[in-house]
């Protein structure tokens, strides 16, 4: 395979984990509310999907299986901020934190043991082109699944009804609320949605790209996915971009690891946090512009007739 | 229906209640996970609360392993009082590790024999300077590039583990260690002198102690003190009076990194005395929960700090006496602060029994 080809297709295949959760933490951060909670997530998630795949042999339903404890952890979440107005920060980190420790738990018995290398897909007639074949068109099918999440998420946002009326819980919901709309409901899906996608990235990693399960194996990857959102001023086709970009900073740091640089294996693992923190720099350094793009009620919470 | 209603004021009956209600139901929680594991209940509830507290021995340990969660917690708690959302403890920790061991390595390896009260102090000063370092980073890019501190200060937690890595499996390794990926001890001099005889608890304990009082006395009897609190309760009462916030951003991460550096540099001075890849087993991290358990305060920090150290204990002995896994102190921990967090919801409202009018939000 052409080494460009390689690059780009490794590229694709890491930046789909970042792709996923931060597509997730996009449809609940514009539904103004924050979760923190990503890593958590996404470890409780990893773990589930390795042992459904591993007892059943189907990573179908390892993925359907991670997708739902993704999802369960972040209705634990919206039932603390939402309905109990507990503070988003606080409640995200302590979910971040719970989850680590619970998925260390659940994972016991599973250090160690490992899936064999997932096969790719090849996409029929278009995999055999040159270079674009091997690029684009050999892979996973998570990771075509993500493309078709954020095409399916920009139409839902931005050309349906019920995409303008979560936006509107993000921007402002008060005229929502004063309209009938159940905000606490619609914002509680948007948030068990957001989990649900952060789960699939958990076990993307876990069934994918690791195939294994270690403590912390995520390595910070759904906090990155936080970063990704503002990266991408909370649009999904500059998620997509965005996670790619990221993907491409991992295969870059493992590609010079692998031609022997002279550099430490340790530095250049501290690549995608650096990367991270310097895109963030990059993004925020006007806040005029950060304010403009941010949902207006991000992180706010809400209480009907107060 | 049951509906939530915001108190007229703050109740400070639950402020104080909702940590015990939280711990009860916590232990409620583990019982059962024990019950479901096919572990006796109670027993398993007496290693990890009980058994820690049952010999001398076992009671230096708490108080050991509680010193550098008080230490890191009483800066996080200026910082969260602030509005200051400083998660990245680990890292100034780690980087009070690297400080504080960079320098005790240097003299012992140079073979500089300083006296006790000389030596020492150099050693933490260095480690509270790695600490600043780390956070003071933070700070510079918040203040001028308005970057989100969760996500960089977090992001530098993995950087430090690495530089740490860079170190032990590099120019820090001991030459003769087997080529393992740790560096020399640490000369006598440099070790931190040991407060119960035969035990490893170090004077580092007494000092968290005193810090505590040192950081009520900043919060509550200094005027900065006060600035910086009301810049977190009131943001636009703080700009009124004109009580800089750039200056409370800078005063909060510099304070709970040096903090967080000074438990670090007592780390590797006290019971680990040379620097290895694992110095930290997420201490940074329990100490958020310290910091929210014990209210934000030094006295309940204190009390609080003891309290996660004995589950940790707890957890440990749980893992040798009953084989269960070691990672149940941190789901402990993390259900803690999460049911911490419900309770704290009842000390600003109450629940009131309302009919439903019109349609339901």
């Amino acid at each position: 395979m052409n080494e460009t080809a390689l690059l780009i297709n490794t590229a694709l295949a890491s930046g789909t984990t970042l792709a996923l959760a931060a597509l997730g933490l996009l449809v609940n951060e514009r539904a103004g509310v924050l979760n923190l909670g990503a890593e958590g997530m996404m470890l409780v998630a990893a773990v589930a999907g390795f042992a459904a795949a591993l007892t059943t042999g189907s990573d179908t339903l390892g993925f359907l299986a991670a997708a739902a404890a993704g999802a369960a952890l972040a209705a634990l979440f919206a039932g603390l901020v939402i309905f109990l107005n507990t503070n988003q920060y606080a409640t995200g980190l302590a979910l971040s934190l719970f989850g680590y420790g619970l998925s260390a738990f659940l994972g016991v018995s599973m250090v160690g043991k490992s899936l064999s290398p997932r096969q790719t897909y090849e996409v029929p007639g278009l995999s055999d082109l040159p270079f674009v074949g091997p690029a684009l068109f050999s892979h996973h099918p998570m990771v075509y699944v993500a493309i078709a999440l954020a095409v399916a998420i920009a139409w839902f946002l931005y050309r349906t009804r019920a995409g303008l009326l979560l936006r509107a819980m993000g921007e402002n919901p008060e005229p929502a609320h004063a309209l009938g709309y159940p905000v606490r409901l619609i914002r509680l899906g948007a948030v068990c949605v957001g989990g649900a996608l952060c789960g699939l990235a958990g076990a993307y990693v876990s069934l994918v790209t690791a195939p294994l399960w270690v403590e912390g194996l995520t390595a910070g990857r759904g906090w990155i996915a936080l970063a990704l959102t503002v990266f991408a001023t909370w649009r999904p086709a500059r998620v997509l971009l965005g996670a790619y970009l990221f993907g491409g900073v991992t295969v870059l740091q493992l590609s010079l690891q692998a031609q022997g640089v002279a550099i430490s294996s340790h530095l250049l693992t501290m690549l995608p946090y650096l990367a991270t923190i310097v895109v963030l720099v990059l993004i925020s350094r006007n806040p005029a512009f950060i304010r403009l793009n941010m949902p207006a009620s991000l992180g706010k919470p809400f209480r009907p007739g107060s | 229906m049951l509906m939530l209603e915001p108190r007229p004021a703050p109740s400070r009956v639950m402020t104080l209640a909702s940590p015990l209600i939280a711990l009860l139901l916590t232990a409620l929680v583990a019982a059962l996970l024990l019950a479901a594991l096919g572990k006796d209940p109670l027993e398993g509830l007496r290693v990890i609360f009980a058994e820690p507290l049952s010999n001398r021995r076992q009671v230096s340990e708490v108080l050991l392993k509680a010193t550098p969660l008080i230490v890191i917690a009483l800066g996080l708690a200026v910082c969260y009082r602030a509005n200051v959302w400083n998660i990245g403890a680990e890292g100034q920790f780690l980087l009070g590790c690297v400080g504080g061991g960079g320098v005790a390595l240097w003299l012992t390896t140079q073979g500089i024999v300083l006296p006790k009260v000389l030596g020492l102090p150099l050693v933490l000063a260095a480690g509270m300077l790695g600490g600043m370092l780390w956070a003071g980073a933070v700070a510079l890019l918040r203040d001028r590039y308005n970057a989100n501190e969760i996500l960089v200060s977090l992001m530098l937690v993995y950087v430090a583990q690495q530089s740490v890595n860079a170190l032990v499996f590099g120019p820090w390794k001991d030459p003769q260690g087997f080529n393992m990926p740790q560096s020399a001890m640490f000369h006598a001099s440099l070790h931190l002198p040991p407060l119960l005889e035969r035990t490893r608890l170090h004077v580092g304990f007494v000092a968290a102690l005193v810090l505590a009082a040192a950081v009520a006395l900043f919060l509550f009897r200094s005027f900065r003190g006060f600035q910086l609190q009301v810049g977190g309760l009131a943001p636009a009462a703080a700009r009124y009076a004109g009580f800089s916030s750039r200056s409370a951003l800078w005063t909060s991460l510099l304070l709970s990194g040096a903090l967080a550096g000074l438990a670090g540099a007592m780390e590797v001075a006290g019971p680990i005395r040379q620097v290895t890849p694992y110095l930290s087993t997420g201490l940074g991290f329990t100490a958020i929960i310290v910091c929210f358990v014990g209210r934000l305060h030094p006295l309940g920090i204190v009390v609080a700090g003891v309290l996660l150290s004995l589950m940790l204990i707890g957890g440990e002995l749980a893992q040798s006496r009953l084989g269960l896994p070691n990672a149940m102190a941190s789901v402990l921990q993390g259900l803690l602060l999460l049911i911490l967090l419900a309770c704290d919801t009842f000390i600003d409202q109450r629940l009131r029994w309302r009919r439903a009018t019109g349609r339901a939000a």
